[in-house]
């Protein structure tokens, strides 16, 4: 279905990354807000609370991030869209109802715009160091869908995009900003509502008495209900069956966890998105996210001027990560390596390292956050790992061999 | 967890006129669904007029549910139903049958169970 | 031959409030959880209530497990995080009347942040807070009203610590309707219960409930029977008393009744005031359909 006009602010704007997230809630239908003050975040809250009760929204600020991220649930619950914004300290906080909510299937978009950490860290500089709990932060297994944006245009395209795969997976949806990416303050064009696709709510139709909350449709995805339609039913926390009650067995988590896992894994393909730059013919990738991304691309252009074949992979969904085209990209027999520039001592150049297997050498260039990269830092990895290629290649070197492949 | 009914009046059986004078007191009796009892004994010590005890029987999970001492001592007050912490028990009043000829006493309106 | 006869016969009044399928429930013999739902349930049926508008939000713990027992659309959710949950399911559609029903522990430790801050909102929630003295779900652990001087398996030479006045505590935070009850005083208890049904804001029933297997085994009070002998022989009903002078010793007396009834203008009200003053014929107001997808 096409956005409601009412919420979408259409035009060519100066915004940042912040306020750009706040009107691609808004654009995505969103219309309830729980939020609690943390920088670099509170500007999309800010932004939120001034605008949605002009278009029949509301925002509460509540009174810790604990309360925040539950609050929405129970929105969602009532049958509303519903989205909480945060930075680290927060985004711990929140766990435990991002592991309900993914337990609970409710779909629901929790924004981290990063700062460096650990604990207080560095409230108003950047940082990427939340990224591997964003995808193990709660207890117990599930799967996540993240996305990451990489400028304030992608802050509000896909923001639409993640209300869209947790209405679609029934799920919640982690957007992994960043302080960089959040109060940069750049080009922003929203199009008319009737260009702007939404995923409707999966709403059950069967009749009151007979709805199932944790009965999926033959695409593993149960159709969802709201208080107040009589239809009685019951959510849990606990493993449950699928009419929702208790059902502390074996039996009941292992069917209940493998679909939950499954939902999101067997679809991983179609969740997939990334942007590729000189890819075709590289014998470097650079894998990079975020604001990172952009330094990347300047430090590949850079390589190429020199003559060397670099090329960028960006992740946009980057949980699930694109294990698929990292070992496409590793079994080809000209590539040197990878380079994982991010903003954290080593986070998801471990996903790297798994999805190649000991087939090409990966080069990780950490930052302990703060500050972006500079190109230059990134070029000269790219160079080294180019190097690196070539010696191996003019000694006969052969490429090593894959080690025990991951099944998934 | 069938429900018994403990009391010498059948259900949904109505009963010829009887010659006896209007009786003054309310009469009722109780369902009880045994499985779900657990022996906590607040019917037993909250039934005002005392005509409850535990039973000698046990049920599948091993307590006594309870019985009448006295069924025509029960008024169907449903105290017992409203204190029951497992929904085990209830009470209900029964409905007086004018004999022939006479029309009901406007009292005995025989409402399910006092609220 | 008896005059009397039976009416069409046997269902219980309690039962179409609860999910049947999942009886017998798990509370101990002598538990008085399960008597305030039964009063719960008369409750609504005398408010007359749509049922299909309740909506039950519970957290973790022996009364958090009222939620998967009735018959409504129910929530069971985080230790602590009914109420903010109950908040957001309010707010994003008022229609809904939302219930909270849980523990001590749950609402008032680790919920005890969202508690006040819900009363000073004047969220329109009912909350109705079962005190056991105890953590009866994990096993007995002291609770922030376990009374001075009880054992509790984490307090082992005896508890020391102060315990909340939950109804002072309420009604300090803002509470429109507060009341204290026991499990023993269910008619009082029906009739509170649907006052709070009926008030607009944040109303609070605090009940005293026997714990036999674990606060009462603990500290060697009996059964559940006898911690109902208590709570009828000990407590007084004192409307209208002052609530700071309402706290609780161990065995000692309890002051019973309805403490705080008073108006003022739920969290939605306040809301929707102040925007439409501030933002005039730009505000057409929130909740409902604007809200919901």
């Amino acid at each position: 279905m096409k956005a409601d006009p009412v919420g979408v602010l259409t035009g060519t704007h100066f915004l940042d990354g912040d306020q750009a997230c706040c009107e691609g809630a808004l654009a995505a239908g969103c219309r309830f807000s729980a939020g609690y003050p943390i920088t670099p975040s509170t500007e999309i809250v800010e932004r939120f609370a001034y605008r949605v009760p002009l278009v029949g929204g509301m925002f509460i600020q509540m009174e810790d991030e604990l309360a925040s991220s539950i609050a929405i649930a129970g929105a969602v619950w009532a049958g509303a869209r519903a989205f909480t914004v945060t930075s680290g300290p927060g985004f711990s906080l929140m766990m435990e109802h991002i592991g309900y909510a993914a337990m609970t299937e409710t779909p629901l978009v929790i924004v981290d715009v990063q700062r460096g950490g650990p604990s207080t860290g560095l409230p108003t500089l950047p940082g990427q160091a939340d990224m591997m709990q964003a995808r193990w932060g709660s207890h117990g297994d599930y799967e996540i869908i993240a996305l990451c944006p990489t400028s304030p245009q992608e802050c509000f395209d896909l923001m639409i995009a993640a209300f869209n795969l947790s209405e679609q997976y029934r799920t919640p949806v982690l957007f992994m900003m960043d302080e960089c990416v959040g109060h940069m303050t750049e080009k922003v064009v929203i199009p008319p509502a009737d260009q702007i696709e939404i995923v409707p709510r999966r709403f059950t139709t069967a009749p009151p008495g007979s709805y199932k909350p944790f009965l999926p449709d033959p695409d593993g995805v149960p159709p969802i209900a709201r208080a107040g339609d009589g239809h009685r039913f019951h959510i849990t926390g606990l493993t449950h069956d699928e009419q929702g009650y208790p059902a502390m067995n074996v039996n009941a988590q292992q069917q209940l966890i493998h679909r939950l896992i499954g939902k999101i894994r067997d679809n991983a393909g179609k969740i997939a998105r990334n942007e590729e730059h000189f890819l075709d013919d590289a014998d470097v990738v650079v894998v990079a996210y975020g604001i990172t991304a952009r330094v990347a691309l300047r430090a590949v252009q850079m390589a190429r001027e020199q003559g060397v074949k670099a090329g960028l992979l960006r992740p946009v969904v980057v949980w699930p990560f694109p294990l698929a085209r990292i070992r496409e990209l590793a079994a080809r027999p000209s590539l040197a390596g990878f380079v994982v520039p991010e903003m954290n001592c080593g986070q998801m150049v471990l996903e790297v390292e798994r999805a190649v297997a000991g087939r090409a050498p990966v080069a990780l260039l950490s930052h302990a956050g703060g500050t972006v990269h500079r190109p230059e830092d990134i070029l000269a990895a790219i160079l080294d790992s180019a190097a690196a290629g070539s010696a191996r290649r003019s000694t006969g070197q052969v490429r090593p061999a894959p080690l025990a492949e991951v099944s998934r | 967890m069938s429900q018994e009914h403990t009391s010498d009046v059948p259900p949904c059986d109505l009963e010829p006129a009887s010659d006896a004078p209007r009786p003054k007191k309310v009469r009722g009796t109780v369902y009880i669904t045994p499985n779900r009892c657990k022996g906590c004994g607040f019917c037993i010590a909250f039934c005002p007029p005392r005509v409850l005890e535990f039973s000698d029987e046990f049920n599948a999970q091993g307590y006594h549910p309870p019985r009448f001492t006295n069924p025509d001592g029960c008024t169907g007050c449903d105290l017992c139903g409203l204190y029951c912490p497992d929904f085990a028990i209830f009470g209900v009043i029964l409905k007086y049958a004018p004999p022939a000829g006479r029309s009901a006493p406007a009292a005995e309106s025989g409402e399910r169970g006092a609220l | 031959m008896s005059a009397f006869v039976n009416l069409d016969p046997a269902v219980n009044p309690v039962e179409q409030f609860l999910r049947s399928d999942r009886m017998p429930h798990i509370w101990c013999p002598g538990c008085g959880i399960g008597t305030t739902v039964n009063c719960f349930a008369r409750a609504l049926l005398q408010a007359k209530t749509d049922l299909n508008k309740v909506a039950v939000v519970s957290g973790i713990g022996c009364t958090g497990r009222v939620a998967g027992y009735v018959q409504f659309d129910s929530f069971h959710t985080t230790h602590g995080r009914a109420i903010p949950f109950a908040t957001g399911l309010k707010l994003a559609n008022p229609d809904l009347t939302v219930v909270v029903y849980s523990g001590d522990g749950d609402l008032i430790a680790i919920g005890g942040n969202h508690f006040i801050h819900a009363a000073r909102r004047n969220v329109d929630l009912k909350i109705i807070c079962l005190n056991n003295f105890t953590y009866g779900m994990t096993g007995g652990q002291v609770a922030p009203t376990t009374p001075v001087g009880a054992f509790a398996t984490t307090t082992p030479y005896g508890c020391f610590e102060q315990p909340f006045n939950l109804p002072y505590l309420a009604e300090s935070s803002g509470a429109v309707y507060v009341a204290r009850w026991t499990s023993f005083h269910v008619r009082q208890l029906i009739h509170a219960m649907g006052e709070a049904l009926r008030k607009k804001g944040f109303s609070f029933i605090e009940i005293l409930s026997p714990c036999p297997t674990l606060y009462e085994r603990r500290n060697r009070l009996g059964d559940g029977l006898d911690m109902m002998k208590y709570f009828k022989e000990s407590s007084v009903v004192r409307h209208g008393a002052s609530t700071r002078e309402v706290g609780l010793t161990f065995q000692g007396p309890i002051v019973l009744g309805k403490f705080v009834d008073t108006d003022r203008p739920d969290f939605l009200t306040s809301m929707n005031q102040q925007l439409g003053r501030t933002l005039e014929a730009q505000y057409d107001g929130c909740g409902g359909d604007h809200v919901r997808s």
